[in-house]
């Protein structure tokens, strides 16, 4: 359940991409996110401690992730766990452990307890907040299937070059990044002013006077329209139903087109062909 | 208690002690006050009244703006007015997170303003108050239920309905049923089980509790490999539902199921998550449910407003409900048994489906479920639609909607076999402009559109017998014809519309209430003078 905030997006609707960081395969040791730790306000040295200090003594039952396992509870679920602040209740389950439950004395240190206390903190943190969350690997397509849809079927080549604008395009950027600016320039965060420059929208509105006002589109609703020509002098006028006459120019608009025809394959296949553009 | 035996002690009791909200004008559709989130229980959001009309709207003018200063220092400062206001006895009440306010409804002066403690719980919004009498009922962010004397501000009690720190978010408008107070509840980080409860309104003590999915032993645990994953696949109820008094049924959407966007360790239809469930509001039993989206991996909570009301389907008159759903489909359903009339796609984006099943619900296609390297899906989690209030007019039969129609990569980030919180994200990735959508209940077809030419297409929606529909764009507020989707009038606010606008009759006068940001507006049209 993500509640919609209402937020004007510009002409086209569309959602920020989230480049967070990715890495190239799915790892499965339990160090915790750059995001998670900071977000959590946990010493990162203390939570890279309690990472390995939770996998010795406490991962063969509750898993290294402290996700649980056969007759150990998944912590990151745990009621005590999340209603925990400052180890007050978690340290004195790590000092006794809960012997009537099966779960032994663990023989921890207290400083060892406050690092797994801040490691199990970053975990539930992590969990709790989906913009620290890694993604994996998006390079799964065939580089080949991928240069032929580039220029053949997907027509990229029409407004590309990988020897122009996507030259080094796969050593520029990491490949979910990459993905991402490809399938939405527009929204990727960081573009160049050049970049910015490249995508803008134009407008041209033809007034009854037979005159017309070309330039960037500022702003446009059924109301009001607005621009700023060559020189960078704004323009603003009233909309009546059909009068004046606007036409819209969007630079990326074989890009939306595109999202109605790609297959999730011909997106893995382009990353894949982008990724070896070094 | 029968419940039309309360209704009748209750309406005495009402006329007793003087001002409040009696239980007989909830059971009336009200033009002298807007005294629910819906204004009445069918969750039209329609009103009869016409004074303002499409033949005046032009003349539609400001009759009062007024801002609503909160502490600088008070947590949920900069969120916006999202509660839909209840007008009741001339007396204004809304809300924004740990905020209660009571305003003169002729004038927007402020009578009294209740400031709730800081917390650290989530401000994300506040859909308003619920009132029985003269008591108000809100959730605040860290899961208390609040209950204030409407006359004063102030406290009378306050009952903790969830952990705050096991991520449940606490938004909803709570709905009073007789001497019920329907409380629904938000969260799905922390694959926390989700509930709808009843309290007293007296007391705040629990009458019951109804978890939206199933425990060992109880129909629909079926759904799931198990009943540890039950308990935790969540299925919020953060939207306030509708009441058939006639059925004594209180029908409501569920949210999304936990782990949000991996579903590995939770195989099956996940139910009553994502789902239309009528349940009793005197026992908390479930007496029928429908599921929008089956074993849901894109965050498409079933929860937007369950739309009441009676209609002719192949020359027989039936009492249906209707929802637009986040996942893009319009549905139409027979309210008395929750059996399917009409399944239809509402955007023409829409490409997560393999079908609709004999059930009339969609067919979850796996290819569209998320995966590490990302999955190209229409429409993105924020949904064809979301929160805001949709509309039904009963003069044009016609069924209102802001949609949107965006694509995202949906990304699995959790490969683990027992996966965690939402387990997965999605990006957005472009997509056309978002459109108000007039659709036919009979059909499915859309009678009309407007293409909005930038802006967020999901936006609030409220119809009259004036033959006017009231919505917004960016900052613009639009009265256009509901026939024919003509654009009548238009004013600019300071902000978006943040909440549902509504209308009520006040010394003669009907008013047009809206929320923008941290203002209400009120718009009259000038009358002769005597």
């Amino acid at each position: 359940m993500r509640y919609l905030e209402l937020t004007s997006l510009g002409i086209l609707f569309f959602a920020a991409a989230a480049l967070g960081q990715s890495q190239s395969k799915a790892d499965n040791s339990n160090a915790a996110s750059a995001a998670a730790i900071a977000g959590s306000k946990e010493d990162p040295k203390a939570v890279d401690r309690g990472a390995k200090l939770f996998a010795t003594h406490c991962g063969g039952c509750h898993g290294v992730n402290a996700k649980g396992g056969p007759g150990a509870p998944d912590l990151i679920r745990s009621v005590l766990v999340l209603d925990d602040e400052k180890g007050i209740l978690i340290a004195p389950v790590l000092r006794e452990g809960r012997p009537d439950q099966g779960m032994p004395k663990p023989n921890l240190t207290e400083p060892q307890i406050s690092d797994i206390v801040a490691w199990l903190h970053v975990q539930t943190y992590a969990a709790d907040h989906r913009t620290t969350y890694t993604f994996l690997d998006v390079v799964t397509g065939d580089p080949q299937k991928g240069q032929a849809y580039f220029n053949a079927a997907g027509k990229c080549n029409t407004c590309h070059s990988i020897t122009g604008d996507l030259k080094g395009v796969g050593k520029k950027y990491e490949p979910f990044a990459l993905q991402s600016k490809w399938l939405q320039p527009r929204s990727a965060r960081g573009a160049s002013p050049s970049d910015s420059a490249r995508s803008a929208i134009q407008v041209t509105v033809m007034l009854p006077s037979g005159e017309s006002v070309s330039g960037k589109l500022d702003h446009i609703d059924d109301f009001n329209v607005s621009l700023y020509d060559s020189s960078g002098e704004y323009h603003s006028f009233t909309r009546d139903g059909a009068a004046p006459k606007v036409e819209l120019h969007d630079p990326l608009k074989a890009h939306r087109d595109l999202l109605a025809q790609y297959t999730d394959a011909d997106i893995h296949n382009v990353t894949a062909f982008l990724v070896t553009l070094k | 208690m029968n419940i039309r035996l309360f209704f009748f002690l209750a309406t005495l009791a009402a006329v007793a002690f003087g001002q409040g909200l009696t239980q007989s004008t909830l059971l009336k559709q009200p033009t002298d006050s807007w005294p629910t989130y819906n204004g009445d229980y069918s969750g039209r959001r329609f009103s009869p009244l016409k004074q303002i009309n499409s033949s005046n709207v032009h003349t539609l003018s400001l009759a009062w703006a007024t801002r609503y200063n909160r502490n600088p220092n008070s947590a949920g400062a900069t969120v916006p007015i999202k509660a839909t206001p209840l007008m009741v006895n001339g007396i204004l009440y809304f809300t924004a997170p740990n905020n209660v306010w009571a305003a003169d409804a002729r004038t927007g002066r402020e009578l009294w303003h209740y400031e709730y403690p800081p917390n650290t719980g989530s401000t994300i919004g506040n859909r308003g108050v619920g009132m029985y009498g003269n008591w108000l009922f809100f959730e605040s962010p860290d899961s208390q239920l609040v209950s204030l004397d409407a006359r004063t501000g102030k406290q009378r009690w306050k009952v903790q309905i969830a952990d705050p720190k096991l991520d449940y978010t606490s938004t909803v408008a709570p709905v009073v049923i007789g001497n019920h107070i329907l409380v629904g509840i938000g969260g799905d980080h922390l694959d926390n089980p989700g509930f709808l409860e009843s309290r007293d309104p007296e007391t705040g003590a629990l009458q019951w509790k109804w978890w939206t999915t199933p425990r060992k032993g109880e129909p629909g645990i079926e759904t799931w490999p198990d009943e540890y994953s039950s308990s935790h696949g969540t299925g919020q109820t953060w939207i306030p539902g509708t009441y058939d008094p006639e059925q004594n049924l209180y029908i409501v959407g569920t949210g999304n199921p936990n782990p949000v966007m991996a579903e590995k360790s939770r195989k099956g239809d996940n139910l009553y998550t994502c789902s239309i469930v009528a349940i009793n509001p005197d026992t908390g039993k479930l007496v029928w449910y429908f599921q929008p989206s089956p074993h849901d991996v894109h965050d498409w909570d079933a929860v937007q407003t369950p739309i009441q009301f009676d209609g002719v389907i192949d020359g027989k008159p039936r009492k249906l409900i209707a929802q637009a759903s986040r996942n893009g489909y319009f549905f139409v359903l027979d309210r008395t048994t929750g059996k399917n009339i009409l399944t239809k796609p509402y955007i023409e984006t829409l490409n997560w489906a393999k079908g609709i099943d004999a059930k009339g619900q969609p067919i979850p296609d796996p290819a569209k479920y998320p995966t590490t390297d990302g999955v190209l899906v229409s429409p993105s989690s924020n949904g064809a639609t979301n929160w805001p209030a949709p509309s039904f007019d009963p003069d044009t039969g016609l069924f209102y909607v802001g949609t949107s129609r965006p694509y995202a990569m949906f990304y699995l980030t959790d490969t683990d076999d027992h996966p965690e919180g939402w387990g997965g994200r999605d990006t957005g990735v472009g997509g056309d402009p978002g459109a108000l959508l007039a659709i036919d209940y009979k059909t499915g077809n859309i009678a009309w559109r407007h293409e909005w030419p930038s802006g967020n297409g999901v936006t609030h929606i409220m119809t009259t017998a004036g033959r006017l529909l009231f919505t917004a764009n960016g900052d613009n507020l639009i009265a256009f014809d509901p026939a024919n989707g003509k654009i009548l009038w238009h004013t600019g606010l300071t902000a978006a519309l943040s909440a549902g606008p509504i209308t009520y009759m006040l010394d003669g006068k009907q008013y047009l209430l809206v929320a923008a940001g941290d203002t209400l507006y009120t718009f009259t049209v000038n009358q002769p003078a005597k």
